[in-house]
C-alpha cells in the first residue's frame, strides 16, 4: 500500500459533477474525487442511473463534466492514453477486424506499414490469428469482443476503459474472455498500466478487480470503496470469495442509518417519488421464490441473484419494490418476506389484487394520489396528462413517464383505477 | 463450425488473394463495357458545348436512327443532376447533421422543397440559366438538368441527414475517443453508415427523374421556345405531330435505357452497398447481380473505383486535422436568440418580397379564384388517393402475402414507377375526345398514374413484413373476411399506407401542372385547378401569376401534410408499429 502513495496517481478525478435533464439540474454524479494508479485494476460498481458510465465517459474525454477535473500523469492537456472497450462492441460492420483495429492508429497518423505490423501483433496477442480479414458479422459475440479489446489495446493507452465488457456475451463465453485478459494483465503482456472497470456484476468485480468504489445512486457518489486482498487466480467457490460478494451486496442496499423504511429508496419524496420499472410480474415472481422452499421466508440477495439469474440491475429494483409496498424487509445481505407478503404467496388471484391493492393505496403515494382524485370527482375520470405535468414539475419528462407507466401497470393489475391509452384518461370503471 | 471451413469464408473476402495476374474473360467483357460507357459519355458531353443557334440548325426529327443519340443525351442529362444532387447531399445533409444552426434552416427548407411543385420554378430556372449562358446551348442544358435535379435532390439529403443523426451512439464514441478528425470521421463512419438508404433514395430519385426529363427538355417560356435533343423534345414532337409510332418507339427507347441503368450501375451498386448495412449477423439473401460479379472477378475493380479513392484520400491528405467536437458542448443563449431572431428577420423579408411583387400586378380577386382552383385540385387529390387505395393496399397485401409473387412482381411494379407517366397523357386526350367525355372530371386520373405506385410499393413491403406468427394465429383462430382486413392485414400494413400515400399525394399536387392540361396535335384539354393557372400562366410568361400559383400549391401541400399524414403517421409509429 505505501508504494502505491508514494508515486503520483495515474489519473485523478477532481470533485467531478454533472448534470442532466432538461434545466440540467438533476446531478447524476455529485463531487466525486478519484485516483486510478499504475498497476491496478478499478472496479466501478453501481446501478443504472449511479453515473458510473458519466464517469467514464468524462475519463474517456467523451463528455465535459459541468464542474471538477480529470488529470493525468504524462500531460495536462487532453486524455492521450485512454482506450475504451464498450459494452455493444462498437465495430464497424463495413470494416474488416484489422481495419477495425487499425482505426485509432490511423487517426493518429500512424505510417500504414507500421500500422499494419501493430494491428497484426494486437489481433495475434488476443487470439484472433488468422480473422484479420473477416467481416465483424462473421465473427461470434466473444470474438467480436476480442476486436473491441484488440482496438483499444492497439494504441498503447496507459489506461484502459471497460464499459460493461463482458454483459453482452452469454456466461461461458464471457468466463473465458475474463480469463484471458486476466491472464494477460497479469503476465504483463498488453502496455496498459491500469484498467478501470465498470459493471454491475458484484462477482466480476471481486473476480477481477484490485479496489472496487460501490457508488450510490441518485446522485452518484462514491458510497464505499473496497480493497479484494484475495490472490489471483480467485475462486469464485471459495469461502472468502462468497464473503466478500454477501458483504458487497449487504454495502449496497443499505441505507444511511435513521432513514426510515420507506424514504431514500427512490429518487423524491410523496407524490414525486420517481417508480422503478417493475411489473407486477416481476413482484409476485419474487415473492413465491423466496417464499418457497429452500428459501423459506428469507433469502440471501447473493444467492438469490444466482438462482434467478438477475443481475443487481434488475434484482435490486425488485426487491426495493417489494420493501416499498412493505412485502419485505432488508437485514444485511438478506431479504426477509413480511407476513403480507407471505400472505400474499398463498392467496389466490383476487385475494392477491386485494392484498397489492392495499399496500398499493397505503404505501404509494402516487397512487394514493390518483385514485383520491377520481373519487372526488363526479365523473370519476382524470386524463393522463394532468397527473404527467404534475410529475415534471418535479422530474425529467422521461421520468415523468416511466414512473406513471409503472403506477399504471400497478393500479390495472390491483384493479383500483383503469386506464384508456386511446383517450389518455385515468377512470374507476373497469372495462365491460 | 471447423477451422478450416472459417479460413476459405475468411480468404474469400479478398479476391485478390487467389485470382491470378494475367487478365481473364471477365476483364475482356468488362473491359468492353467500360469502353463502351465511357465513348458514349464522352460524345454526348461533347454535344452540350456549342452555340445555341444549332439547335435550330439541327431541329428534332422523328428519325428513328437518332433516337438512340437522343437516349443518350437524357440519359447523361439524369446522371448528371443524380451527381449533382450527391454533391449537394453532402454538402449540405452533413453541414445540417454537424451544425445545430445550419439544421435550423436547412431542415424546413428541405421540408418546404420537398413539397412544392417543382414544374412550376421551370419558368424562373430557365430564365435564369439561360441568363448565365447567353447564346449557349450549356445554359439550356443546365436548365433541365437543375429541373431534374430538383426533382432527386431533396429526398437524398432527407435521408442522408436521417442516416446521420441516427448513427449508433456507440460507433460515435468510438471516433470521439479516438479523436477522428471530421473528414476521416465522414469517410470511415458517416458515409458508410449512411450509404444503404442513400442508395434506395437514389434508386427513387432517379425513377422520379423522368417524369421532369420529359417536361423539360422542351421548354416554352413566353416567346422563347429552346428543344434539346433528348427522349423529351422527341416526344413533344411527336405530339405535336400525332404521330403515334414515333411514341412507342419513345417508349420502347425509355424502357431499354431504363433496363440498361438499372443492370449496369444501380444492381451492382445495391450489391455492393450490401456491405455497409448496419447489422451484426450476416444476412441470407444477399441482393445480387451479375454486373458486380462480373466486375469483382477482374482486376480492374480498383481501376473504376480509382477516382473515388483518389477523391478520399485527396480529401485526406487536405484533412488538416483537428477533433470533431463532442454533441454535447453548451450553447450560449444569447448567441441562439441573435440568431433566431436573423432568421425570422430573413424569413419576413422574403414573404415580404414575393407578396409585394405579386401584388404589384395582381388583386385580391386573382388570389380568391386561385384559392377556389386550389380547393378543386385538392378535391382531386383527395378522391384519386381514395380510389387509388382502394385499388391497391387489397392488391399490395395480396402480393406481399405471397413471397414468389411479390418477388417476380417487384421488377415489373420498379419499372412501371420510372416510367414517367406524362407519356400516356395523348392516349387519355384521344380516349376524352372520341367519347366525349367531361376533361374536368376524366383528366384527373392522369395525376396520380404516375405516383400510384408508391401506394402498392410501400403496402407490399408492409404485408410481407406481416409476421408469420400473427398470420398463423389469425389463420388457427378462423379469422376471416372484414374481420381479417380490420383487424390483421390493415393496421399492419397502415405504417407503410401511411409512407405511400404522403409520396402519392406530393407527387400528385405536382403532376397537376401537367395533367389538367394535355395537348395532342390540335386537340387541347382543360381541366379547371390550379394546376392548369400555373401552366397556363407559364406558357403565358406571367411571371406573378406563376408566382402566386406556386405559394398557394406550396402552402396547401404544406398544410395537408403537416395536418393530414404527418398526424397519421405519429398515430401508426406510436400504436401500429410491428417489432
Amino acid at each position: 500500500m505505501a508504494s502505491i502513495f508514494t508515486r503520483r496517481p495515474l489519473v485523478s478525478v477532481e470533485h467531478l459533477t454533472h448534470h442532466y435533464g432538461p434545466k440540467r439540474t438533476q446531478p447524476v454524479i455529485d463531487d466525486v474525487s478519484i485516483a486510478l494508479h499504475e498497476g491496478e485494476i478499478v472496479g466501478l460498481l453501481g446501478r443504472s442511473g449511479s453515473g458510473k458510465s458519466t464517469l467514464l465517459r468524462s475519463i474517456a474525454g467523451l463528455l465535459h463534466p459541468d464542474q471538477g477535473d480529470v488529470r493525468f500523469a504524462a500531460r495536462e492537456d487532453a486524455n492521450p492514453d485512454v482506450a475504451m472497450v464498450f459494452q455493444t462492441f462498437a465495430l464497424f460492420p463495413w470494416l474488416t477486424v484489422q481495419q477495425n483495429v487499425e482505426l485509432g492508429l490511423e487517426a493518429r497518423r500512424v505510417a500504414p506499414a507500421e500500422r499494419r505490423a501493430r494491428a497484426l501483433a494486437a489481433i495475434d496477442l488476443i487470439g484472433l490469428d488468422g480473422f484479420e480479414n473477416a467481416y465483424p458479422k462473421e465473427l461470434s459475440g466473444g470474438m467480436r469482443q476480442r476486436v473491441g479489446l484488440a482496438r483499444a489495446i492497439v494504441v498503447d493507452p496507459a489506461l484502459l476503459l471497460l464499459d460493461e465488457p463482458f454483459s453482452a456475451l452469454d456466461v461461458l463465453t464471457a468466463e473465458t474472455l475474463r480469463t484471458d485478459l486476466l491472464d494477460l494483465w497479469s503476465e504483463g503482456r498488453m502496455p496498459i498500466k491500469s484498467m478501470l472497470l465498470v459493471t454491475h456484476n458484484i462477482e466480476e468485480a471481486v473476480l477481477m478487480c484490485d479496489r472496487i468504489l460501490v457508488f450510490s445512486s441518485n446522485p452518484g457518489r462514491v458510497a464505499a470503496e473496497i480493497e479484494v486482498k484475495l490472490p489471483q487466480p480467485r475462486d469464485r467457490l471459495d469461502p472468502d470469495f462468497r464473503a466478500m460478494v454477501d458483504a458487497i451486496y449487504a454495502r449496497m442496499t443499505a441505507r444511511p442509518a435513521g432513514t426510515p423504511a420507506r424514504d431514500g429508496l427512490f429518487p423524491g419524496t410523496g407524490i414525486s417519488m420517481a417508480l422503478p420499472h417493475v411489473s407486477t410480474n416481476s413482484i409476485a415472481g419474487l415473492i413465491e421464490e423466496v417464499d418457497a422452499q429452500p428459501f423459506d421466508g428469507k433469502a440471501a440477495l447473493a444467492e438469490l441473484g444466482d438462482s434467478l439469474g438477475l443481475e443487481i440491475d434488475e434484482l435490486f429494483p425488485i426487491a426495493e419494490t417489494l420493501q416499498l409496498l412493505r412485502f419485505a424487509e432488508l437485514r444485511g445481505a438478506d431479504l426477509v418476506l413480511t407476513p403480507q407478503a407471505r400472505r400474499y404467496a398463498g392467496a389466490d388471484v383476487d385475494q392477491r389484487k386485494a392484498i397489492f391493492g392495499h399496500a398499493l393505496i397505503a404505501h404509494v403515494p402516487l397512487a394514493q394520489h390518483i385514485r383520491r382524485i377520481l373519487d372526488e370527482r363526479a365523473s370519476h375520470r382524470a386524463t393522463g396528462s394532468r397527473f404527467r405535468d404534475e410529475l415534471e414539475d418535479h422530474m425529467s419528462p422521461d421520468y415523468a413517464d416511466a414512473t406513471l407507466r409503472t403506477v399504471t401497470q400497478w393500479g390495472r393489475y390491483a384493479e383500483i383505477f383503469a386506464f384508456d391509452e386511446d383517450q389518455d384518461s385515468f377512470s374507476l370503471e373497469d372495462p365491460a | 463450425m471447423s477451422e478450416t471451413t472459417f479460413r476459405t469464408r475468411v480468404l474469400r473476402a479478398s479476391p485478390r488473394l487467389w485470382i491470378g495476374l494475367a487478365p481473364n474473360r471477365a476483364d475482356l467483357i468488362a473491359f468492353i463495357l467500360l469502353a463502351a460507357i465511357a465513348a458514349a459519355a464522352l460524345k454526348g458531353i461533347g454535344g452540350t458545348v456549342g452555340p445555341i443557334t444549332e439547335l435550330a440548325q439541327h431541329p428534332i426529327t422523328l428519325d428513328p436512327a437518332n433516337l438512340p443519340w437522343y437516349a443518350l443525351r437524357t440519359t447523361l442529362r439524369m446522371f448528371a443532376a443524380l451527381f449533382a444532387s450527391l454533391g449537394f447531399t453532402f454538402v449540405f445533409a452533413t453541414l445540417a447533421a454537424r451544425s445545430r444552426r445550419a439544421a435550423q434552416i436547412i431542415v424546413p427548407m428541405l421540408d418546404i422543397l420537398q413539397s412544392v411543385p417543382i414544374l412550376g420554378f421551370l419558368t424562373f430556372t430557365v430564365t435564369f440559366f439561360m441568363g448565365l449562358f447567353p447564346g449557349q446551348v450549356m445554359g439550356a442544358e443546365l436548365a433541365s438538368i437543375f429541373a431534374i435535379f430538383t426533382s432527386q435532390a431533396w429526398n437524398m439529403a432527407f435521408s442522408f441527414y436521417q442516416s446521420l443523426r441516427t448513427v449508433p451512439s456507440d460507433l460515435d464514441e468510438v471516433s470521439h475517443g479516438f479523436a477522428l478528425s471530421p473528414v476521416r470521421r465522414f469517410l470511415r463512419l458517416d458515409l458508410p453508415f449512411a450509404t444503404p438508404a442513400l442508395v434506395w433514395n437514389a434508386m427513387m430519385s432517379m425513377s422520379g427523374g423522368w417524369f421532369f426529363v420529359v417536361a423539360s427538355e422542351a421548354i416554352t417560356v413566353g416567346n422563347t421556345t429552346v428543344a434539346l435533343p433528348g427522349l423529351g423534345s422527341w416526344l413533344a414532337i411527336a405530339i405535336e405531330r400525332q404521330d403515334f409510332a414515333a411514341i412507342w418507339m419513345a417508349v420502347g427507347a425509355m424502357a431499354i435505357v431504363i433496363l440498361l441503368y438499372d443492370q449496369l450501375v444501380f444492381r451492382p451498386v445495391v450489391a455492393w452497398a450490401d456491405r455497409f448495412r448496419f447489422e451484426q449477423t450476416a444476412g441470407s439473401d444477399r441482393p445480387k447481380s451479375w454486373a458486380y460479379d462480373l466486375f469483382r472477378a477482374t482486376q480492374m475493380l480498383p481501376l473504376i473505383f480509382a477516382p473515388v479513392t483518389a477523391l478520399g484520400r485527396l480529401l485526406l491528405a487536405l484533412d488538416l486535422g483537428g477533433r470533431t467536437r463532442p454533441a454535447s458542448a453548451p450553447a450560449r443563449p444569447r448567441g441562439e436568440w441573435l440568431w433566431r431572431a436573423l432568421v425570422v428577420a430573413a424569413l419576413g423579408y422574403g414573404i415580404w418580397t414575393l407578396a409585394d411583387y405579386v401584388a404589384a400586378t395582381l388583386t385580391w380577386r386573382d388570389a380568391a379564384a386561385v384559392f377556389g382552383l386550389a380547393l378543386l385540385t385538392l378535391l382531386r387529390v383527395v378522391v384519386l388517393i381514395a380510389v387509388a387505395s382502394v385499388i391497391w393496399v387489397p392488391i399490395g397485401v395480396w402480393i406481399g402475402l405471397r413471397p414468389a409473387w411479390a418477388e417476380r412482381l417487384q421488377p415489373v411494379a420498379q419499372f412501371l414507377s420510372a416510367f414517367p407517366a406524362n407519356i400516356l397523357f395523348p392516349f387519355a386526350v384521344i380516349l376524352i375526345v372520341r367519347f366525349h367525355l367531361n376533361p374536368a372530371i376524366w383528366l384527373s386520373p392522369l395525376m396520380i398514374l404516375g405516383t400510384q405506385w408508391y401506394i402498392l410499393f410501400n403496402v407490399i413491403a408492409g404485408a410481407s413484413a406481416i409476421p408469420t406468427d400473427l398470420r398463423e394465429a389469425a389463420g388457427m383462430f378462423g379469422v376471416r373476411g372484414w374481420q381479417w382486413w380490420r383487424q390483421v392485414a390493415l393496421p399492419a400494413v397502415f405504417p407503410y399506407f401511411v409512407t405511400g400515400a404522403l409520396t402519392a399525394s406530393g407527387g400528385s399536387w405536382n403532376a397537376s401542372i401537367v395533367a389538367e392540361v394535355v395537348v395532342w396535335g390540335h386537340e387541347r384539354l382543360e381541366a379547371p385547378g390550379l394546376g392548369a393557372w400555373i401552366a397556363k400562366a407559364t406558357a403565358a410568361g406571367n411571371y406573378p401569376r406563376v408566382a402566386l400559383g406556386i405559394a398557394t400549391m406550396s402552402a396547401f401541400v404544406l398544410a395537408f401534410n403537416h395536418l393530414v399524414w404527418r398526424p397519421m403517421y405519429r398515430f401508426a409509429e406510436r400504436r401500429l408499429r410491428l417489432a
